[in-house]
């Protein structure tokens, strides 16, 4: 299986029946695939849908219905529509029980930045803000070193921020961590990984229980 | 009041230098129509407010690609690559809102707003330049409404007075854009007779619109896109 199927497999565990949830752009979009439906979870998106299940084939397509990444949908039972002010409204409302993002850097105290890299990439900024501020919960799912190998779970960002402290738990190829009162903590470890391989590729301080941690 | 216009017509109202609010996310609820007759009628110098700014040759690329396009008040572009590199070509300035910030910023220039306090974008490189306000304790940024001097609306449905009714995610920007502009201006993949419509189902009451421009067929740029995404 693909390491960014395997983030995407372990974060569907994280929701739980009935949430409203909303998934980012990348790995994010993926948990769909590994979504379980008798969750009955509503899917939000930024476009103005609550009730999204998952992208449909070309036969299916509705010019009329896509989602904020830009993908033909089609619809859960009870769906419904609305406008950009309003669902904004549901994200910075504290409506939305959990968001999903992808990471450029996550510092140690759960800073997050991943909208842009000065010079280089300056996309804007979509709704990351808000569902990164606002979401009760907010999971990253990112692999746990960039292209070039470096740690992306860093003592603080160098990138701008997206939002300050909104990490509450991050999801990798290598390793669940979480963010409590700042500080990074070991929680679960992929099959083929080890304490000392993770430590090496996090550049932060991480605390890591003495008992042997649940694999993944 | 008969509200019923030409597209040459409507887009007539569009001048040089002007403010302009374009509804729709992606291509669903985008006024391809209303682009096309604005880019042939030449009108230049143009701010444009939009959540992004379509791909490449396509919708609102279309009129910023051709270069009548001074300034972006927008959310995102990576779905666009060429706007993004007359962007750091310095061809287009470009400013980028959170796209919730930017939709309400529009809902307050609708709503006779001045502006509104907010938290998002607190302690990052957004909340530079920005009156820095506390409310009950809290810390929040001031920020303005906007409006435009005229709004481009798509909607499925509209009748003869202006009312008007969106269809699934092209809803989007577009109700609350046509609230915020001096001149609104509408179109409409069917024309309904006036009175016909349910008042229950009605999303843009009649008196935010000014003009109602009908599309007569649907260009294939409003159809099913292959560089979408497909389950």
């Amino acid at each position: 299986m693909d390491k960014k199927d395997k983030i995407a497999r372990r974060a569907e565990q994280e929701i739980t029946p009935g949430q409203v949830v909303n998934l980012g752009i990348g790995i994010p979009t993926m948990i769909m695939k590994y979504l379980n439906h008798a969750k009955r979870v509503q899917i939000h998106s930024e476009n103005g849908i609550l009730g999204m299940r998952s992208h449909c084939s070309r036969q299916h397509a509705d010019r009329n219905l896509i989602d904020a990444g830009g993908g033909y949908i089609d619809l859960d039972e009870g769906a419904s529509f609305f406008d950009s002010s309003l669902s904004f409204s549901l994200i910075r409302g504290g409506r939305l029980d959990i968001a999903f993002l992808g990471a450029l850097e996550i510092s140690a105290c759960g800073d997050l930045a991943n909208w842009m890299i000065p010079g280089k990439y300056t996309p804007g900024i979509g709704g990351g803000m808000e569902l990164a501020q606002k979401a009760r919960r907010l999971v990253i799912t990112t692999l746990h070193t960039d292209r070039k190998g470096n740690a992306k779970i860093i003592e603080s960002c160098t990138l701008p921020l997206t939002a300050k402290a909104c990490v509450d738990r991050v999801i990798t190829d290598l390793a669940v961590i979480d963010v409590v009162n700042e500080q990074l903590q070991l929680v679960e470890m992929a099959h083929e990984t080890t304490v000392d391989e993770i430590i090496a590729k996090t550049d932060a301080p991480i605390i890591v229980p003495e008992e042997p941690l649940p694999r993944f | 009041m008969k509200k019923i216009n030409s597209f040459k017509e409507a887009v007539a109202n569009v001048k040089d230098g002007q403010t302009v609010m374009v509804g729709g996310f992606g291509i669903p609820g985008t006024p391809i129509a209303l682009i096309d007759a604005l880019i042939e009628q030449g009108t230049r110098h143009l701010t444009v407010i939009k959540n992004e700014a379509n791909i490449p040759k396509m919708g609102l690329s279309k009129l910023i690609e051709a270069g009548r396009v001074d300034r972006l008040i927008t959310s995102h572009l990576g779905l666009n690559p060429s706007v993004l590199a007359m962007m750091n070509d310095k061809k287009i300035e470009v400013e980028f809102n959170p796209q919730g910030i930017l939709a309400e910023r529009i809902r307050c220039g609708g709503a006779g707003l001045l502006g509104f306090v907010t938290d998002i974008g607190i302690d990052t490189v957004l909340s530079k330049n920005k009156e820095i306000v506390s409310v009950e304790g809290q810390k929040g940024m001031l920020l303005p409404a906007l409006r435009a001097d005229v709004a481009l609306i798509h909607a499925a449905v509209g009748d003869s007075l202006g009312n008007l009714i969106y269809a699934k995610s092209a809803r989007n920007f577009n109700p609350v854009m046509a609230t915020a502009a001096d001149i609104v201006i509408a179109e409409v993949e069917t024309l309904a007779a006036s009175g016909s419509l349910e008042p229950d189902r009605i999303h843009t009451p009649s008196a935010f619109v000014d003009c109602v421009a009908e599309i007569e067929t649907l260009s294939d740029e409003y159809g099913i896109l292959e560089d979408y995404i497909f389950g």
